[in-house]
């Protein structure tokens, strides 16, 4: 056990899965000799070698379509998108192919490979290197997206990822990264895709969230914990596919559920857990559901203020928690 | 034409996928006519150049990466006559996809024909991925992705050229060039007079062969994979063919090449000129060729019923392999 950054955890995990297993191969632009952006990778060049971790050349597409080709010839390619922002010019690559392989071979042909992609702003990037690309991915059957929020769940939900036959998309959260720190255990756990983590239990109000979100829910809940409001927290950690049960179990509990998510509103995961709550649970609810989320602008723009105004913040959570659990 | 090493039991073998192709085609035309068969996609005319190089690979090992006009390729590479009319009905024992995909987007695990869509270029670059697997396990295969001239105007053909040479993969980019993208002509696609150019600009040789011509194609296809097997990195390879029919069944050419244009190259039709060869060489004899056309009538006549006959998929696996299961 040791207490690790959520970088340091994703680190230490693909350190671990390339030394557990000689098929996995790392690559993207930047990975090798410098190690990542934003050094997530460094070292792990020198440990297993240009062959293992590779420079790709900067084409978005090619290190997807090479990660699919190489994934059905024997390989457990993880690439990197450098920034979420980037895995566009790989869309082709991802929803058209690594998604529908399996399908259209009528299960002959799987694509075992993770994409991992920094993803998020608050870190003035301004609007390409913000986005939260999630949604795109999440409305298509043939993938899985997960999003941690603690350096555990980074390790438990990247071995799982890499462990899992089909295409995982695998987003971390820039101002995750250095500002979270947590245990991890050494050796190697699977954390299952698909399963939501109940953070903190409450009785007054659910929010509903993953990602980075998860710590400033916390943060919020401390705060509305000393003027008597207890919020409970579900952190879903996969957004694709979603744990309906712990969904709609929080709901049917508190009968107050906020959403949060840094994405924009309109279209985003929001949507279809309301959807979900709607369907099932409608009768349990005291209060309509609430999303809070990023505004329907294009993206996240670069002024401090601007930044500031676009980002959901652990104020702008308490606040939507507290006038809700007062409705 | 004829070259030592090959020998006359190859170029005999090779005659007969060529003409395989070219009957199953014709009968899935006339399928398509008589309104049993949706569309059909045609390798008519480029049979030499997919069947040469075909046998150029260790079939079944390498791994090729087709596009819809490869009909003749995947013969060749071993799917059965059945199979690709069981693909072409949509029946759920085809072997592709179950009757998932429309006709000729291939794709057979055993025989290492991997899935193909309909996007063009995509599967350029997943060639490029399946011998980078090959490159770290030494498997001892090279990959092939079969493409047309159009589609090397798209990204992710060029994208998969650099990135093969600069990581010097076991792959060949096969270009079936056959001077049109349905209707638009190859000056209106590229500045360029030949695809093999293009190798240049990535570090790569650029061949052009005569794609009518098989066992030019077997020669070059040979080189290319020896190269590739050496670990000199990526050939490029532009087979110059034509296509003698529309582009698809839903296509009328009429409207964008002249009835003369087509009647040239149709004097080169690779299939009546290794005829002639295979014929004059005694590579077969007159005997052994009627006997071959007899059984090739045979095959095309059995795959048309088996796969009339065979059950459609259930609705009920509408829902199956979105995942691992
Ligand atoms: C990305 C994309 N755009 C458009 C199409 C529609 N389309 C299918 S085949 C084709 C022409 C391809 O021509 P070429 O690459 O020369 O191959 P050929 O059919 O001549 O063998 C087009 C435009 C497609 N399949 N994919
Ligand atoms: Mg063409």
């Amino acid at each position: 056990m040791a207490v690790m950054t959520y970088l340091e955890a994703i680190r230490e995990t693909l350190r671990q899965e390339l030394r557990r297993d000689d098929r996995i191969i790392v690559y993207g632009e930047d990975v090798g000799v410098r190690g990542g952006v934003f050094r997530v990778t460094e070292g792990l060049q020198a440990e297993f070698g240009e062959q293992r971790v590779i420079d790709s050349p900067l084409a978005e597409a090619a290190i997807i379509g090479t990660a699919i080709g190489a994934a059905v010839n024997g390989l457990r390619p993880v690439p990197e998108i450098q920034f979420s922002d980037f895995i566009f010019p790989a869309i082709n690559q991802i929803v058209q192919e690594a998604a529908r392989i399996r399908y259209r071979s009528n299960g002959t042909f799987g694509v075992p490979m993770v994409i991992r992609a920094p993803f998020g702003g608050g870190v003035h990037g301004a609007l390409y290197h913000s986005q939260s690309v999630e949604a795109f991915f999440a409305h298509v059957p043939g993938l899985k997206v997960v999003i941690p929020s603690t350096p555990y769940d980074a390790k438990g939900l990247l071995a799982a990822a890499i462990q899992d036959e089909d295409p995982v998309l695998y987003f971390e959260h820039k101002a995750a990264y250095r500002s979270l720190k947590g245990d991890v255990p050494d050796e190697r756990y699977l954390i299952p895709i698909g399963k939501a983590d109940l953070k903190r239990p409450g009785k007054h109000v659910s929010i509903i969230t993953y990602g980075l979100m998860v710590s400033y829910a916390l943060k919020a809940a401390e705060t509305l914990d000393k003027e008597g409001i207890s919020v409970e927290i579900l952190d879903l950690r996969s957004i694709r596919p979603l744990d309906v049960e712990a969904i709609l179990d929080t709901a049917k509990k508190t009968g107050k559920v906020l959403m949060v998510h840094e994405d924009n509103l309109t279209g985003g995961i929001g949507g279809e857990v309301s959807a979900l709550i709607a369907e099932h649970a409608l009768f349990y609810l005291d209060a309509p559901i609430v999303r809070l989320a990023g505004p329907d602008v294009p993206a996240m723009p670069y002024s401090p203020p601007l930044e500031h105004a676009f980002m959901v913040t652990p104020e702008k959570i308490t606040e939507a928690a507290r006038k809700l659990a007062k409705f | 034409m004829s070259k030592n090493s090959i020998t006359k039991d190859l170029q005999k073998d090779m005659y007969y996928h060529m003409a395989l192709a070219r009957a199953l085609d014709d009968r899935m035309w006339i399928l398509n006519r008589q309104g049993r068969a949706p569309v059909v996609y045609s390798s008519n005319g480029h049979e030499a150049a997919q069947v040469g190089s075909a046998f150029a690979l260790n079939r079944g090992e390498d791994w090729i990466v087709p596009y819809y006009r490869d009909l003749a390729l995947v013969l060749a590479y071993g799917m059965t006559p059945r199979q690709v009319m069981l693909h072409l009905l949509g029946k759920a024992e085809d072997p592709n996809s179950g009757g998932r995909q429309m006709p000729a987007h291939w794709g057979m695990k055993e025989r290492h024909i991997l899935t193909t869509g309909s996007v063009v270029a995509t599967q350029d670059i997943h060639a490029a991925g399946l011998a980078l697997a090959s490159k770290v396990l030494k498997d001892g295969r090279v990959s092939v992705a079969y493409f047309g001239e159009g589609s090397t105007s798209q990204g992710e053909f060029h994208e998969a050229l650099n990135f093969a040479a600069v990581h010097k993969l076991p792959v060949i980019f096969f270009n079936e060039n056959n001077g049109y993208a349905i209707s638009v002509p190859a000056r209106k696609q590229m500045a360029v007079m030949d695809i093999a150019a293009r190798a240049e600009g990535y570090g790569m040789p650029g061949v052009i062969v005569d794609g009518n011509d098989p066992l030019k194609v077997y020669e070059v296809t040979r080189e290319a994979r020896e190269r590739a097997l050496a670990g000199e990195g990526p050939t490029l390879i532009e087979a110059k063919t034509y296509r003698f029919v529309p582009h698809s069944s839903d296509d009328d050419d009429r409207a964008y090449r002249s009835r003369e244009e087509v009647a040239e190259w149709k004097k080169r039709d690779p299939l009546i000129t290794f005829e002639k060869h295979v014929l004059d060489n005694k590579i077969l004899s007159q005997a052994e060729h009627q006997e071959m056309q007899k059984k090739i009538k045979d095959v095309v006549n059995d795959a048309t019923d088996y796969a009339e006959q065979a059950a459609l998929p259930d609705p009920k696996t509408l829902g199956d392999f979105v995942y691992h299961q």
